[in-house]
């Protein structure tokens, strides 16, 4: 469902990184991607380093709590292994312009980028006086993926959807896609979701898959905790070209699926 | 360790803690600031409530977060909400008392860079960029800033402003229209600079024990003012370092983890 050239988003605000789905992307070959997603995370790191994206739209480019994201840092100072065009955000501006596009609207709206610089360096953040008020408001145009693709915790049988924890931008994401991909960690014969929980019903979900594991290394609140030695560990396997290179080529472009991963990764870490 | 036995950065993170008054609701950046409002919480400020951005509303995590969504924030948190509701209403809806940010780098009128080094297009360093900091920045009623005092960080021109402080000084910033009142203090391993009260320009107020304003000024790029009334700065007490302590040895263990 993901083809070469779209626009794709893979989302989970620290939780919930739908990193088996992004795997698959990476075996598939795709190129020139437009990816999107509010903390690149080690995810982005892999598919930009991989050699899939062209461009990348963001907010904070980090590895959270560790250091620098060193793919997409060697992407956007020495242009490796592709030059790759970047449009950065507040956090506050994608959440709106995801919200629009969720609601289909022409832009998102928001009391920011006030005090800032990013509006010089991205024509897409503009301002608009309040019709009402008078007040000086952001405005930025709706993010409308080709392809969104979240992990989530549950779907039943039918194909709805349930997440609890931090939520992100899942469910908006997912709104605001032309095409949907949604892993779970379990398929069940029922949800039994609360009635003001996350779900995300069938119809709006283009396809769901179960992964059990798929957003390891970040969590799955109630299954497993976030693997925060592997983020470390991303520092040193991602540092070097080299070092990345072989890393992808043994544990994802080497492996057939993500247990393939995973028992890869056992491995090396048992012959360490 | 120095001899009276507390590092340099265990004295900013105190410091930094004792300027969160109980009750304030704060919306805590990762890293320097979430140790300090941690701390803050569970020594005086009990009452304190912790916002992230990852939408955990009223968090009480018993270790630091590695990073900003943790399942050990949504855990403890009062409420978890998705992140247009978080900086849409909870953030730039005012409810904010204090923002609590680190920076990079930092000028004189405490506007912050997370953003480059070097040009935008061919950076020297690139870094994480803004996350949620411009509107924490702007619209929370008041900020803090913390973060290690060299001249690499206390700069004379930023090359970004990622996030506004006082932005040219005087009233630039209420001209500018930003809806909070702007960085209140920034404490560093050094001291404690706050704004002054008609240009904004940060001036020296407080010195931690043993540090010379001699070693704050060489760690300023700019020509640092200092106050005619220097304070200087008191030293953690022994209940402080050891919440502290406790607080980094828990997180260490939790995060050691099993890659």
């Amino acid at each position: 469902m993901v083809r070469d050239g779209d626009v794709v988003a893979l989302e989970g605000f620290t939780h919930l990184i739908p990193f088996a789905a992004g795997h698959e992307i990476i075996r598939q070959g795709r190129r020139n991607l437009s990816l999107i997603r509010m903390t690149p995370d080690l995810i982005y790191d892999q598919l930009i380093g991989a050699g899939c994206a062209s461009k990348l739209t963001f907010s904070w480019g980090g590895n959270p709590g560790v250091g620098s994201l060193h793919r997409l840092r060697d992407a956007v100072e020495q242009g490796w292994p592709q030059p790759l065009l970047v449009e950065e955000h507040a956090h506050a501006g994608m959440a709106a312009a995801y919200a629009a596009g969720a609601a289909h609207l022409p832009f998102g709206i928001l009391r920011g980028y006030l005090g800032t610089d990013l509006p010089k360096y991205n024509s897409n953040i503009k301002f608009i006086d309040c019709p009402f008020t008078g007040e000086r408001l952001a405005a930025v145009p709706a993010i409308r993926p080709d392809v969104t693709v979240v992990h989530a915790q549950k779907a039943d049988r039918r194909g709805n959807v349930l997440m609890w924890g931090v939520v992100g931008i899942q469910k908006e994401a997912v709104l605001a896609a032309r095409r949907s991909i949604v892993t779970v960690e379990e398929i069940v014969d029922r949800l039994d979701a609360p009635p003001n929980a996350v779900v995300l019903p069938s119809w709006v979900v283009g396809a769901v898959a179960e992964v059990r594991g798929g957003a390891f290394p970040s969590y799955a609140q109630g299954y497993y905790p976030r693997n925060n030695a592997f983020y470390k560990q991303w520092d040193s396997i991602s540092r070097e070209r080299e070092s990345f290179q072989s890393w992808i080529e043994r544990h994802v472009l080497g492996t057939s699926d993500f247990d393939g991963f995973k028992q890869s990764l056992l491995e090396a870490a048992t012959h360490a | 360790m120095p001899e009276n036995g507390y590092t340099a950065d265990e004295m900013m993170t105190v410091a930094a803690a004792r300027m969160i008054r109980n009750g304030a609701v704060c919306f805590v950046g990762i890293g320097l600031p979430s140790a300090a409002a941690n701390l803050a919480r569970l020594t005086h400020a009990p009452d304190t409530i912790l916002i992230y951005e990852s939408g955990t509303i009223g968090t009480k995590p018993s270790v630091l977060p590695l990073s900003i969504g943790d399942g050990e924030l949504a855990e403890t948190a009062d409420a978890v909400v998705s992140l247009p509701e978080i900086f849409a209403y909870w953030l730039q809806g005012g409810r904010i008392d204090l923002g609590f940010l680190g920076a990079a780098q930092i000028d004189r009128f405490a506007n912050i860079n997370t953003t480059v080094i070097g040009d935008y297009y061919k950076p020297s360093t690139r870094l994480p960029g803004a996350g949620g900091a411009p509107e924490i920045a702007a619209s929370s009623k008041e900020v803090l800033i913390t973060l290690r005092h060299n001249k690499r960080a206390f700069v004379n021109k930023l090359d970004f402003v990622t996030s506004g402080g006082h932005m040219e000084g005087g009233d630039s910033r209420e001209k500018m229209r930003l809806p909070g009142k702007g960085p209140t203090a920034v404490i560093t391993d050094l001291g404690i600079l706050t704004p002054d009260p008609v240009t904004r320009e940060l001036t020296l107020t407080s010195v931690h024990p043993g540090i010379s304003v001699q070693k704050a000024v060489e760690a300023t790029a700019w020509p640092l003012k200092v106050a005619p009334q220097l304070h200087t700065t008191e030293p953690p007490t022994e209940t402080e370092l050891a919440v502290l302590r406790d607080l980094y040895a828990r997180t260490a263990r939790a995060h050691a983890g099993d890659a």
